[in-house]
Formats: C-alpha cells, sequence, structure tokens
C-alpha cells in the first residue's frame, strides 16, 4: 500500500500515443500495403495483356492450323503437338537425369555425410543453382553433344533434344536435392533410432524408414523441379534449336523448339511477326499455355503433397 | 535361450508364436554368433559391466560403472536428471555408436562376448537386445507394417509374418484393441497405445533383452499401469532395463535397481556415477548409501 501512496493518479492520456507517432505508423502500414500491392497489381496486368493477345489469337486462328506438320509462325503453320511433345520429351529426359542424382545428393548429405562436410557442400550445391541457365546451353553444344553424345549416336543433329535436356536436368538437380533434403533432414531422428533398434541397417533404415516418411517432400521437390525444367528458357534456345521454325519430330536426337523457345524465338524476332499471320499473338497464346499448365502442375503437386503429407 | 525354472512355472500363458522358437533363433544366431564366440555361456548373468566409462568426445558423461545384469529380471536405473542411466541404457544395444563422437570404454560382456571388441556388428547385436524409446515412436506406417518391420529385416518368411504380428501384439497386450484396424495408420492410436505397439515392435524379433527408456514419461497414469503390467508379464520371456525418473515405479515392478548421481568436477562438466546396486527391496528400504537414501526419501533430485 505505502509504495502506491506516492505515485500521482493516472490519467487516459498517459496510455495514448502522440498524434505523430500514430500517424507514422499510419504511414508504415500503408507503405507496406502498397508494396505488396504492386505485386499484385503487376501479376494481374500480366495475365491481363497475355489473356487478351491469346484470346485475339483463339478468336482469328484457322483451328486446323494447329495441326500441321510442324510449327512455322510465319507462314501461319502452328502445329501446337510439335511444341508440346519437345517440351514434354526434355523435361522428362530431365528429370531422368535430376531425380536420380538429386535423390542421391540429398540422402548422402542428410543421412550419411559427416556434419562438416555436409556444412561445406550444401552451400556449394546451392551455389550450383545460381550458374547462369545460359552459361549451362554453351555447355550442352560445347561439350555434351560433341564430346560425349557423338561417341554414343552417329546421327545425332548437333542441336538436339538429348542434349538440351541433360543439360536443363543438370540445372534442376541443386533445386531437387535441396528440397529434397530440406524434407529428409525433417523425419525425426526417433525414427532413425527406432529402426536402428531394431537392427536394421543405415541403408535399410535410410529406403525403409526414412525415405517413405519424407515422401511429400519428395513429390515436392519432383513437381518443383519438374515446372522448372518445363519453364526452363535459354538452355533449350541454345541446345536444342528450332524455336523459330520446328517441324513435328519425335526423335529426341533431332533438334526442336519447345514452348519456352518459340516464345524467345518469337520475342526477338518482333520487327518481322508484327502484324504477320498471327505469329505475335501466337507468343502470348504460348505464354497463357505455358502458364496454364505450371499451374495445374503445381496445383496438382499440391494435392499430392497434402494428401502424402505425414504427421510423425 | 535359457528358461528360468520360476518363469516357466507362472501363469502367464505365452501364445505360441512368441514362446522361443528354438528353430528361428537358431536360424538368426547361425551368423552372429560365429561372429561373437563359439557358443553361449549358459549363465543367468546376461550383461557383466566393468568400469564402464562414456565420453561424449572429451566430455566424460559417466565413469567407472560396475554391475552385472541378471537374465529375466527387471533392472531399473533411477537417478536425477543427467546422470547418465540414459547413456548408460543406450551401451547395451551399442546405440550410442548413431552419436557422433559418443566413445565408450571399460568392458560390458554380454553373455560372455566384449559387446566392444571390433568384430561385433551393433546391427547383430541390436536384433537381440531391442529398445523401447522415451517417446512413442512409431513410424509413420500402418500398425502391421509397424510390428512387421523388424521381422521382415531379420528374414522372417512372409507366411510366417501374421502369426509373428498377431503374437507380438497379444503379447503387448493391444491385439483386442487393434485387431480390426491393423491396415490403418500407427499415428491413429493413442499414446499409451503407441507406447504398447513400439513395445509389440520390439519383441516381434524376438529379442533376448528389452531396453527402456523412460517408457512411461509421456504417458497418462492409467497407460502407465498398463505398461508396467505389461513389463511385469515380459520379464517371463526376456530380460528388461528400464530407465525410469519415477521412484515409486522402480519400486512396483523392478527386481534390481540401480542408483545412479551425478558429480561436477572443477570445469564444471557433470558426470554420472553408480552410487548403489542392489535388489530393489533393500534399495528402498535400507539403503547403504546416504546420497541413495536422500535421493529415495525426495531430500535431493
Amino acid at each position: 500500500m505505502s509504495l502506491t501512496q506516492d505515485r500521482p493518479e493516472l490519467t487516459a492520456a498517459d496510455l495514448q500515443t502522440s498524434r505523430s507517432r500514430r500517424a507514422r505508423s499510419h504511414t508504415v502500414r500503408w507503405l507496406f500495403m502498397g508494396a505488396a500491392a504492386v505485386t499484385v497489381l503487376v501479376s494481374a496486368l500480366i495475365i491481363w495483356t497475355v489473356a487478351s493477345e491469346a484470346w485475339t489469337y483463339i478468336s482469328q486462328v484457322e483451328l486446323d492450323k494447329l495441326t500441321d506438320i510442324g510449327w512455322f509462325p510465319r507462314r501461319g503453320l502452328f502445329d501446337l503437338s510439335t511444341l508440346l511433345v519437345n517440351t514434354l520429351q526434355i523435361s522428362v529426359i530431365a528429370m531422368l537425369v535430376a531425380v536420380p542424382s538429386g535423390f542421391g545428393a540429398a540422402i548422402y548429405l542428410s543421412e550419411y555425410a559427416h556434419p562438416r562436410v555436409r556444412k561445406v557442400m550444401k552451400p556449394t550445391l546451392e551455389l550450383l543453382a545460381s550458374v547462369p541457365s545460359v552459361v549451362l546451353g554453351v555447355f550442352a553444344i560445347s561439350f555434351i553433344t560433341p564430346s560425349i553424345l557423338t561417341n554414343f549416336f552417329d546421327d545425332i543433329n548437333y542441336f538436339n533434344k538429348l542434349a538440351a535436356g541433360i543439360a536443363v536436368g543438370l540445372l534442376v538437380i541443386p533445386l531437387i536435392a535441396s528440397i529434397a533434403e530440406d524434407s529428409l533432414r525433417a523425419v525425426p531422428l526417433a525414427l532413425r533410432e527406432a529402426s536402428a533398434g531394431l537392427g536394421a541397417r543405415k541403408v535399410t533404415t535410410s529406403i525403409r524408414v526414412v525415405l517413405p516418411a519424407a515422401l511429400s517432400g519428395l513429390m515436392a521437390a519432383t513437381i518443383v523441379g519438374f515446372s522448372r525444367a518445363i519453364g526452363e528458357t535459354m538452355v533449350v534456345t541454345i541446345a536444342s534449336g528450332g524455336g523459330d521454325t520446328s517441324l513435328f519430330n519425335l526423335s529426341i536426337l533431332e533438334s526442336g523448339g519447345t514452348l519456352t523457345s518459340a516464345m524467345a524465338a518469337l520475342g526477338l524476332g518482333t520487327d518481322q511477326v508484327a502484324g504477320n499471320n498471327l505469329a505475335f499473338q501466337s507468343l502470348y497464346f504460348l505464354g497463357a499455355l505455358l502458364f496454364a499448365i505450371t499451374l495445374v502442375l503445381n496445383m496438382l503437386g499440391d494435392v499430392i503433397v497434402r494428401r502424402l503429407r505425414n504427421r510423425y | 535361450m535359457s528358461q528360468e525354472p520360476e518363469a516357466s512355472a507362472s501363469d502367464v500363458t505365452v501364445p505360441d508364436a512368441l514362446a522361443p522358437k528354438d528353430q528361428s533363433r537358431a536360424r538368426i544366431d547361425v551368423s552372429a554368433v560365429a561372429a561373437m564366440a563359439p557358443q553361449r555361456v549358459e549363465t543367468s548373468t546376461v550383461f557383466e559391466c566393468a568400469d564402464v566409462d562414456v565420453y561424449y568426445t572429451d566430455f566424460r558423461a559417466l565413469r567407472d560403472v560396475t554391475l552385472d545384469v541378471n537374465s529375466h529380471e527387471v533392472t531399473a536405473l533411477i537417478g536425477p536428471s543427467g546422470c547418465g542411466k540414459t547413456t548408460f541404457l543406450r551401451c547395451f544395444n551399442r546405440m550410442n555408436d548413431l552419436i557422433e563422437g559418443a566413445r565408450v570404454e571399460g568392458t560390458i560382456n554380454y553373455h560372455g562376448v566384449d559387446l566392444y571388441q571390433d568384430e561385433v556388428d551393433p546391427v547383430e547385436v541390436r536384433r537381440r537386445v531391442g529398445m523401447v524409446f522415451q517417446k512413442p515412436n512409431p513410424f509413420p506406417k500402418s500398425i502391421y507394417d509397424n510390428v512387421a518391420y523388424g521381422p521382415r529385416l531379420a528374414g522372417v518368411k512372409r507366411s510366417e509374418i501374421d502369426d509373428v504380428v498377431e503374437g507380438s501384439l497379444t503379447r503387448a497386450a493391444l491385439w483386442d484393441e487393434v485387431k480390426d484396424r491393423l491396415k490403418m495408420s500407427a499415428y491413429g492410436l493413442s499414446g499409451g497405445q503407441q507406447q504398447r505397439l513400439c513395445i509389440a515392435r520390439a519383441i516381434a524379433v524376438q529379442p533376448d533383452v528389452v531396453l527402456m527408456d523412460e517408457p512411461c514419461s509421456a504417458l497418462d497414469p492409467i497407460a502407465t499401469g498398463r505398461i508396467e503390467e505389461l513389463i511385469a508379464e515380459l520379464k517371463t520371456d526376456y530380460t528388461i532395463i528400464i530407465v525410469t525418473h519415477n521412484m515409486q515405479q522402480a519400486a512396483r515392478i523392478s527386481d534390481m535397481t540401480a542408483f545412479f548421481s551425478v558429480q561436477a568436477n572443477e570445469m564444471g562438466q557433470r558426470t554420472g556415477e553408480l552410487v548403489e546396486y542392489a535388489p530393489t527391496s533393500l534399495i528402498f528400504t535400507n539403503p547403504d548409501d546416504p546420497r541413495t537414501e536422500a535421493y529415495i526419501t525426495g531430500r535431493v533430485g
């Protein structure tokens, strides 16, 4: 009691903040909100531009031009299957390269590597992800095709889908390895101990307990990697050729344009394509298609990941 | 595996699938016994520990532990936090090998074989010396697959696995509660059920010894009671070493009790040591060491 007696009586003003401080916190709030709004606005603008030009294309193109002998936009031949097949082939090759080595690296880093080794290797791996894709594109045509693939295939085209797929795979490895490693490390130590306690060797524990427990994360890594492979542009444009025109061809030893490289070629040649047989608008149509594919893939991934998610 | 006379005379019925089968044990034993010793010494002593020290890198966590563990008894390790009882428990199945920098000195003989000699494969040790952990840690798999995990590793035939699963779950007093949902996730079970599942999983490989690291610390009193009943039944078939914080639990279920204490050296490092090891009835009524008495009467720890 004696302690509180000397204290002056509390007034409402004591608990109020000054007007200028309140104004400042309001301003800060609006600034951050503005920053958030800009990103939303830009996304909306992109979608609107792409969608409206894509709509122009769809409504004006003769539909039988969408299935033809190949992709020759300036001649008005827009065979979509050419680009879709090439995109799929290159992405699948990329995943065949990236998933085994990415998962392998992840298992090594998470289960086997000494902490000191991991401390150095994980950042190195992530550094690899920052190699510019143009470098890998050049690597594909200056090394993968001439020094490796020509030894196995006599009649390989200098620009070919196989080399492009391998290079895209190399590009995606660090991404997959990094996400996969995170999900393996998230598996509780208690499960590894339980397995070891039952007389399981490390490799058995890794394959039968840790991998299944991390399944949702591994699926996520695969899907993110696949999205990245489909969206990769520069490697494919350089290594696979045929972005501007390509004949439908199932052989992976031949050149062939993808959705992305066709867009890049169209985008680079705007002076020639503008007002020419809807070629300019086809660029936006491809963009919309690519966007839709990646969106569906990501949503699918989300569903799969949610269904497989484990509570430990 | 030697069955104590008083164990077979007990009124507990052992399901066929889990009664020690000479054939199946023999199949699992062959390679390991060759790796460990020509012949298993018939003795009622399972573990003989002499001057056991455990280090984590340079830090000495436990020093000079000497004690023998008898077969078909429950041996309780008690003591205050940080006294090294869990560290000591994990020596018996070489679980400390999984910890980077952990090192065990002194000798631990298992049926007369030095567990820490170079030729011993920790994996073979762990197939004989099973473990139940502090927190229930079922695999994110079905109830069935959890129990079948160990037998599958040990190469038990596919056709026999059903029986092993049923026998183990029955032995762990869980069968009636889960028999209709064997294919469902183990995570759907309550904490107490999960821990009994972990016990079923451990005994499914027909171990010789079961180590339990505070198996009831995450459970409510009712679930704890069930686990304690289970432990009392299990000792007819298995040698059990249990770490517990709960002195009443040690008094209720164990035959022998080891009391550990902890002492800090001049550098502030806390090293655990064995203070007293005696029959449980003696430890709790007439302890030798004043530190034991202080602990069990609640004056310390």
